[in-house]
This record gives structure tokens, C-alpha cells and sequence, in this order.
């Protein structure tokens, strides 16, 4: 992917630069354009910084009004539009391009109410996942979904990559989590999809919004479900002498019944650099280490600590320690909430992959990519969300050294094909974005993409919403339209019909 | 008239592409257990699921099942309680409601109903636990999406888009859904005696609470005697379930008789009888009464719901209940649906959808079953029925007239 094709920039809209800009300068006065080549340097790379381009012009807007009004003159100019939060994308979801305008969403900063009666919050796009629980946790509560950039990442961006974190097989992802949105469509339309309520009452659309990665439309307002804080939390630290027991341990823990808040998995190398690191007490003797944290009321939080010691214990645990103190129990997640830094310690560069599997594959898996790792002569340690069978695969390398890069992206790319080949997808959480977009056919065939490209067409039919992520080649719309019916006779006549 | 009752994939998508060479629309469906949901639809030919049935993968360990369109839901929650698991949105039965059998309904109906019952506040509806789909679309082509995955970002999700699309968009043949541990024990609080207002509030400070409330709804005074055979007869009641296992709930229990002490008398309920009841709370056995009289179902938020109802009950016959929190009214009304008034309500108190799903078919022929849409959402909602559907041949109008 080193040699990455994005769309060939419109030499028109190129030419047309200065009037573009001056355009949106009318409609967001002030600081709110950004078109100065070193200015714009800071907006040139998601958090795949592997890949860099200077956009067009940098747009801040501060009301719906005046994203609707950039949209609109986009679309009637036939400007490109890329759509960013944060810029925490870990697959180049917000990679500008060299003729789009970048539409940067952070001026929505405000959280605009906060209704705990009917347990929600209404927030813009730009609040960062964890402002939310920072607004409402005075009162116990939370907003449930934390990916591991809650800090910096916006829910603008988590919907748009339907993020999750390692709460989610409880908890549930962004999509679950959302209620309502306020988003402009390509046209300058703004349209409300749910809000305090529930469900919808036509086509899901709300589901399709989230996780689109930029391509459908510009959400300028969303609302979520708060979460009343659970009463206690423990967590287990257990050490295996195989992935293949600390696997049995967990499909053991979901055949009794028990829904844990977070169950996480980390192998030999990872524990490693994570000890290494933070000296969180990690045993270094062991092949796959557990972190199993159970939440609710104190009782119920006891009551399974003791089943799921005992089938730890079954499944031939080497050790296993539970946290006595909501101090321990963060030192135990200290280790695995810094296992990227801890690894980037030991490697000059990292790339970190995000494919999902049945659990139940896990050795295979770590077989096969023990195989790729010598094959290309290059490390790998895994993390690995164990509920739900998400896999990090962290993929050690230099960029310094010449090649080294290619055949990271490679060894990379066999990794999510072997996720596939198992039954599972290449993409838990991060998102296609540019990085993953030439292996969606490893999982999808021709129709199956087109169909998928028929709803950006429902969308926005002139492409122009985050072009060159997700698909691989984005057919024109009027093309997908055609239909070819061949008069048929009726099929299966040998049925009874009446 | 030819109905078609296809048993593979391959015959799935023959019939469509046979109704799309005869410029024919179809109508689609399971068993017919919804047929009176929605607007009555004028086909020549019906494209029956029924055939199309069986469980294709189903694995506890991993908290997934897959099975064809046309599996009866009962089997399937039958083959799950099997397990100790069950569909942890428990889909409502809509059979007894529109005058039809109980048990009837199947996994097609489910997504493109989007089903889902008491814990939704919780746990979701259909579209929170599909997985993938395979989807034979208006186009006669077979498409997938998904997986068999619960973290899943690799493409739209076309699976949710499936669902509440009651089969205007595509055929959906074979659907993943997620599978969840059913709950050891299950224990029911009821307040007695409170107010439709003053159980919003009840229900509000239940659910902000760290008790963990699975499902709450409220059966005012004059129609809580007609569940579980009377047994709450008297007083309104306004439930808290409390479901896991068994010391876990004997504490919330506890926690929440405390929290809700000031607030009237309370009763528990358990067991057997605590999951009957929530069954008849789902599956709107109140108003299974055998007529056609207008039924509406009304999504909003928890503390404005009760508004609406005290504001239809002054000028018409109106007979509800409340479940999710508040959030969802059931409510039958004795002469003509007044849709103008139910949805300028709505409108009034927040916003939401209002939903017709019970009337004679010349009453849903004549009003907008579905909440109808601003111009900008309804043309969008069409552009994507023409991406799936160009020809307009599967349940035309069903949802919308002339989409």
C-alpha cells in the first residue's frame, strides 16, 4: 500500500483554487479558512501518519448553517469535500486530498444539553468521546463505548468509524449508543435522524450513517444514551501456559453464562514490552495473559469473581491474581492500556492491524501469523479484545530501513486475508479508510461492493463526500443504475402454487 | 394470483428476477404473520418464505446463530433456551395483536420489522444484534453484508439497513444474529398505585440507578386488571425487572425498594409469572381483542410520552400503556385512528414516530401507517429504495404510497 492511488486531482478545481477560497471565506468569516501552506501542514495526516497530503483549503465552520452553505457550494461546484474530526483515524479515514476541501469539525465543541431523566446527552460532533463522560460523571454516569483514543477522538469521528473499545461486548459499539443525529447532506440538506426516542420510523438510517467514514453525509449534532456508572468493578489478571487454554478459559467463561465488562488477551511479546514498560506485575513465564473485569452491583461482581477463578483454574491457569483494590485493578489494565507505547519502546515504528475472528480461532491464527512473522522477518505482538474476537496484531519494523515499510503493509495485508479466510472481517474498529481499501474484495465480491457504493450513490451521487477511502474503485452512479432483465419463464413450475 | 414459495437461494433470486422480467410487483413474506401491519399491499404475486427455513450455523461457545428467512422464530427460540441462551432483544410476537395465531412469525420478519420487546432500553432491538445478511435485493442480484462478527466496520452496514425495511428493499435469505446468556433468575417490582406522571419520574430514577433495570413500563389503572388474569387488578402498576442471577438481583431488589421507598406500595413478582407478564406487556395482549380497532404504536422520549396520552384521553376514547421507561405507548382507541392529532402531539412533546399498526385496510390505505417524513428525509429514504429497488417491484407501497 506503500504505492497508494488516491483519486487523480481535478486539474479544473485545482485552477479554480483562489476563487474556492474565497468562497468559503464569505461564508465562515474570520479564522475559519485556512489555505497558508504551513498552516495547513498540521491537518496533512490522520493518525496513520504513514500517508501525508496538503488539502485544497482548510475549512473551520461553527454552525450548521455554514456547513450546509459549504456543502451546497461544493456540490454545485463540483468540489470535493473531505470531512474530519480529531484526526485520530488509525486507517487514514481523514486523509486530505490534494484537490478536496478539508472540512475540520472541531470548532463543534459544546455540549449542548444533558437530560438525565430520559438518559441522554446532546453533544456536537467535536466534544471528544471522553468530554461526554466528563460532563455527566459528577452524577454517576458515563457514556459507555471507549476506544483507546477517548481522550482526543470526537464523536463526530466515532460515528463515523462506529468505534468501539473494550467494553463493547457489554456495552455495545457507537451504534448501539447513538440515539439520534443532526447531519448535513451533500446537497446543503440538514436532516434529523432519531433523537430522544427510540428506533426509526422509516429505513434504518441511522445504522447505515454510522460507520460510514465520511462518505454519506456531515454530522453536525448527535445524541447518546448515558449509562448510570456500575457500582463496583474487579478485575482478574490470569496467566496461561498456551493461547489455546487461555482460549478454552474464555469460551468457558460465555458457555456459564457470564458476560464480563472487558476480557482482554495479550501474548508473550506483548506482555513483555508491556512489563517492560509500566512493571504492572504482568508473570513473564506465561504464552497468553487474561484480563477479565467484572462490573455491577458488589454482590453479583463477587459471585462471579469466584466462577470465573474456578474456570480459570480448570482451564490450567499458571496464575491468577484478582484485584483487591480499585488501585490494583488499574495497575492491572496499566500494562494493556499501554501496550502500543510499551511496544513502540521497543521498535523504532509500528504498524497496528485490527482484524476480527471467531474466537474459537484464535491459535490458528497466532499459528499462521507466527509463520508470516518469519516469512517476513519481521515481529508481531497481538492484544487481542477476547470477547469479541477483535485481534491487534502489532507489526514491528523500521521505516528506516529501505523496503522495511512495503513489507509491513504486507505482512499486514496476509494477516487480515488469514482473519478472512476463518470466517472473520478485516476491520473490528479502526475502519477501511485508505488503508484497507484494496482488500475489500478479499471479502466482498463485485456485487456485494456495488451494492454497498449504491447507497453512497442514495447519498450522494456525484461522489464527492470523502472520495478514494472504503472502495476500491467507486463506479459512477448512473453506470450502477442500468439494469439488465432477461424475460424469464416462471421459475420452479414443479411447486404447487394457488 | 401465483404464489411463490421458493426453498433455495438460487429459487430466491429466479422469482425475483422472473418479477422483474414480467414488469410484476411481488409481494414478500414469511408466514403472513404482519400482514396487517403496514399499508395493504394490491400484488398479483406473493414471493413466501415459509419454504425457505432451518438453522445454517449455531455456535453457543461463540454467541452466534445463522438460519434461513423463513425459520419459524419459535423453533429458534426453542433451540436457544436449549442452550441456556436466548435473543437477548426478545422479539415481540405481533401475531395475537393483528388477529393471527401466536408463534407464527419468522426470522425474515424479525429484521424487517425490526422486533425487538421490554429490553429494548437495555439490550437493543433487532438492528443491535444482526450481524450480517445475505440479501437478495430488488435488482435479483444476491449480495451480503456483515459477518458472523460482533466487531465488524468493513463496509456500510447494510445488515441494519435491512432492518425496518419491511422487505421494501431486498429479500433478505439468510440473517447472523447475535446470541446472549438468557438470565438465570428474574424478579419484578411493582409500585402500586402512582399516576402516569408520577410513574414517569419512578421509572426515570429506576433506570438512572445503578440497579441495572432490564425493562420498565406502566400499566395504568384501568387496563393493568387485563394482564396475567387480573392478578394486578385495582391499583396502576408500574414494573421494574430485575434480571442475572440470583444474589445479584436479591440485591438490586433491595437497593431499589429502598430508592423507590416514598413512592407507594410495592409488591414483587417472580418467576414464571414475572416472565408471563412481560410476555403480555410485549405482545400487547390488552388490545388482543379479537377487533380491528385503530391500535397505535408511539415512540418518544420517556418523560414526554405520558403527555401525549393525557392530552388523546380528553377528546377520545383512549385505553394505553407505557413500556421503555415511558418511551413506548401502546394505546387503542375506540372510533377513528385521529392520526392528525396522535403525530401533531408528538410534534408537540419532543418529537418521535407514531405508528398505525392495527386498522381496517381501508383505514391504512386512506393514513400513513408509518410516521410520515420532512421533504429532505423522505426523498433521501427514496433514493435508497430506487438503489435497491429501481423497479419498484418488491411490497411497493407497503411502507410509503408509491415508494
Amino acid at each position: 500500500m506503500s504505492g497508494l492511488v488516491m483519486p487523480k486531482a481535478d486539474a479544473a478545481t485545482m485552477s479554480r483554487r483562489k476563487e474556492i477560497v474565497a468562497a468559503l471565506q464569505a461564508i465562515v468569516p474570520g479564522e475559519g479558512v485556512v489555505d497558508v501552506t504551513n498552516e495547513m501542514r498540521a491537518f496533512e495526516s490522520d493518525a496513520l501518519t504513514a500517508y501525508r497530503q496538503l488539502p485544497l483549503v482548510v475549512v473551520l465552520p461553527q454552525t450548521v448553517r455554514q456547513v450546509s452553505q459549504i456543502l451546497k457550494y461544493c456540490h454545485d461546484n463540483n468540489v470535493k469535500v473531505v470531512p474530519r474530526g480529531s484526526g485520530t483515524s488509525l486507517s487514514g479515514g481523514a486523509l486530505p486530498l490534494e484537490d478536496a476541501v478539508l472540512l475540520v469539525m472541531s470548532r463543534f465543541n459544546r455540549i449542548l444539553e444533558i437530560d438525565y431523566p430520559n438518559r441522554v446527552a446532546v453533544v456536537q460532533p467535536g466534544v471528544t468521546n471522553l468530554g461526554i463522560t466528563k460532563a455527566v460523571e459528577h452524577e454517576g454516569f458515563y457514556y459507555a463505548p471507549d476506544p483507546s483514543s477517548q481522550i482526543a477522538c470526537s464523536i463526530g469521528g466515532n460515528v463515523a468509524e462506529n468505534s468501539g473499545g473494550v467494553h463493547c461486548l457489554k456495552y455495545g459499539l457507537t451504534a448501539n449508543n447513538v440515539l439520534g443525529l443532526e447531519m448535513v447532506l451533500i446537497s446543503g440538506e440538514v436532516v434529523r435522524l432519531g433523537g430522544k426516542h427510540l428506533d426509526s420510523e422509516g429505513y434504518d438510517l441511522l445504522g447505515l450513517m454510522t460507520g460510514s467514514e465520511g462518505l454519506l453525509g456531515v454530522v453536525t449534532e448527535v445524541t447518546v444514551r448515558i449509562l448510570q456508572k456500575p457500582a463496583t468493578a474487579r478485575a482478574l489478571m490470569v496467566g496461561f501456559p498456551s493461547s489455546e487454554t487461555a482460549g478454552q478459559c474464555v469460551a468457558d467463561i460465555i458457555a456459564a453464562g457470564i458476560i464480563p465488562g472487558g476480557m482482554e488477551m495479550m501474548d508473550r511479546p506483548a506482555i513483555h514490552a508491556a512489563e517492560d514498560f509500566v512493571h504492572a506485575g504482568y508473570p513473564l513465564d506465561v504464552e497468553a495473559l487474561l484480563i477479565i473485569e467484572l462490573d455491577g452491583p458488589a454482590v453479583e461482581v463477587n459471585h462471579l469473581i469466584d466462577m470465573v477463578e474456578k474456570i480459570a483454574g480448570r482451564n490450567g491457569a499458571s496464575s491468577c491474581i484478582i484485584s483487591q483494590s480499585e488501585e490494583e485493578r488499574m495497575t492491572f489494565w496499566a500494562g494493556r492500556k499501554a501496550a502500543f507505547p510499551a511496544v513502540g519502546r521497543i521498535s523504532p515504528d509500528y504498524l497496528c492491524m485490527d482484524g476480527t475472528i471467531p474466537r474459537k480461532e484464535l491459535p490458528q491464527v497466532l499459528a499462521g501469523m507466527r509463520a508470516l512473522s518469519e516469512k517476513y522477518g519481521l515481529r508481531v505482538a497481538n492484544v487481542f479484545h477476547a470477547g469479541d474476537g477483535n485481534l491487534h496484531p502489532l507489526i514491528l519494523y523500521d521505516a528506516n530501513i529501505p523496503d522495511e515499510l512495503r513489507k509491513a503493509e504486507d505482512f499486514g495485508a496476509d494477516i487480515l486475508r488469514l482473519c478472512v479466510k476463518v470466517g472473520g472481517v478485516l476491520t473490528g474498529e479502526h475502519g477501511v479508510g485508505v488503508e484497507k481499501r484494496e482488500l475489500m474484495p478479499e471479502m466482498f465480491n463485485e456485487i456485494d461492493l456495488n451494492q454497498q457504493i449504491r447507497v453512497k450513490c442514495a447519498f450522494d451521487d456525484k461522489h464527492l463526500l470523502n472520495p478514494g477511502k472504503v472502495f476500491p474503485q467507486l463506479h459512477r452512479c448512473a453506470e450502477l443504475g442500468r439494469m439488465h432483465v432477461h424475460r424469464g419463464q416462471l421459475p420452479f413450475p414443479d411447486i404447487p402454487r394457488f | 394470483m401465483t404464489i411463490l414459495t421458493p426453498s433455495t437461494e438460487t429459487e430466491i433470486v429466479e422469482a425475483v428476477q422472473w418479477a422483474l422480467s414480467e414488469g410484476a410487483p411481488v409481494e414478500v413474506c414469511g408466514h403472513g404473520s404482519k400482514r396487517g401491519l403496514g399499508r395493504p399491499l394490491q400484488t398479483e404475486h406473493t414471493i413466501a418464505l415459509s419454504n425457505h427455513s432451518g438453522v445454517t450455523l449455531y455456535e453457543p461457545d461463540e454467541l452466534v446463530l445463522s438460519a434461513r428467512a423463513g425459520t419459524p422464530i419459535a423453533e429458534l427460540e426453542a433451540l436457544l433456551a436449549s442452550k441456556g441462551q436466548a435473543f437477548q432483544f426478545e422479539p415481540m410476537d405481533y401475531g395475537p395483536l393483528l388477529g393471527q395465531a401466536a408463534g407464527q412469525g419468522s426470522l425474515g420478519g424479525v429484521l424487517a420489522a425490526n422486533l425487538c420487546g421490554p429490553r429494548r432500553l437495555k439490550a437493543g432491538s433487532a438492528r443491535d444484534h444482526v450481524l450480517g445478511v445475505r440479501v437478495v435485493s430488488g435488482r435479483g442480484e444476491l449480495f451480503k453484508s456483515g459477518g458472523r462478527v460482533v466487531k465488524n466496520v468493513t463496509g456500510y452496514d447494510l445488515s441494519k439497513g435491512m432492518a425496518n425495511s419491511w422487505g421494501t428493499l431486498g429479500i433478505a435469505t439468510e440473517i447472523t444474529f447475535k446470541v446472549l446468556p438468557a438470565p438465570e433468575t428474574e424478579t419484578t417490582l411493582v409500585v402500586r398505585g402512582l399516576m402516569d406522571d408520577e410513574a414517569a419520574r419512578a421509572m426515570a430514577i429506576a433506570m438512572g440507578s445503578s440497579g441495572e433495570v432490564a425493562s420498565a413500563a406502566h400499566l395504568p389503572v384501568n387496563i393493568c386488571g387485563r394482564f396475567i388474569e387480573g392478578v394486578l387488578k385495582g391499583e396502576s402498576s408500574t414494573l421494574l425487572r430485575l434480571e442475572g442471577f440470583a444474589p445479584s438481583v436479591a440485591d438490586r431488589v433491595a437497593m431499589l425498594r429502598g430508592l423507590l421507598s416514598s413512592a407507594g406500595a410495592i409488591e414483587e413478582i417472580s418467576g414464571k409469572i414475572s416472565r408471563k407478564l412481560w410476555q403480555e406487556v410485549r405482545d400487547v395482549i390488552p388490545f388482543a381483542d379479537g377487533t380491528e380497532r385503530p391500535v397505535w404504536r408511539v415512540s418518544m422520549a420517556p418523560m414526554e410520552a405520558h403527555k401525549l396520552v393525557a392530552s388523546m384521553r380528553m377528546g377520545a376514547a383512549a385505553d394505553a400503556y407505557y413500556d421503555w421507561q415511558g418511551g413506548l405507548i401502546w394505546m387503542r382507541l375506540d372510533g377513528e385512528p385521529e392520526a392528525e392529532a396522535v403525530r401533531a402531539l408528538v410534534r408537540k412533546y419532543g418529537g418521535g414516530h407514531a405508528t398505525l399498526v392495527r386498522a381496517p385496510d381501508a383505514v391504512r390505505a386512506a393514513t400513513a401507517v408509518f410516521e410520515p417524513q420532512p421533504a429532505a428525509l423522505a426523498a433521501l429514504s427514496k433514493r435508497l429504495k430506487q438503489q435497491f429497488d429501481p423497479d419498484g417491484i418488491l411490497n411497493p407501497g407497503r411502507m410509503v404510497a408509491g415508494v
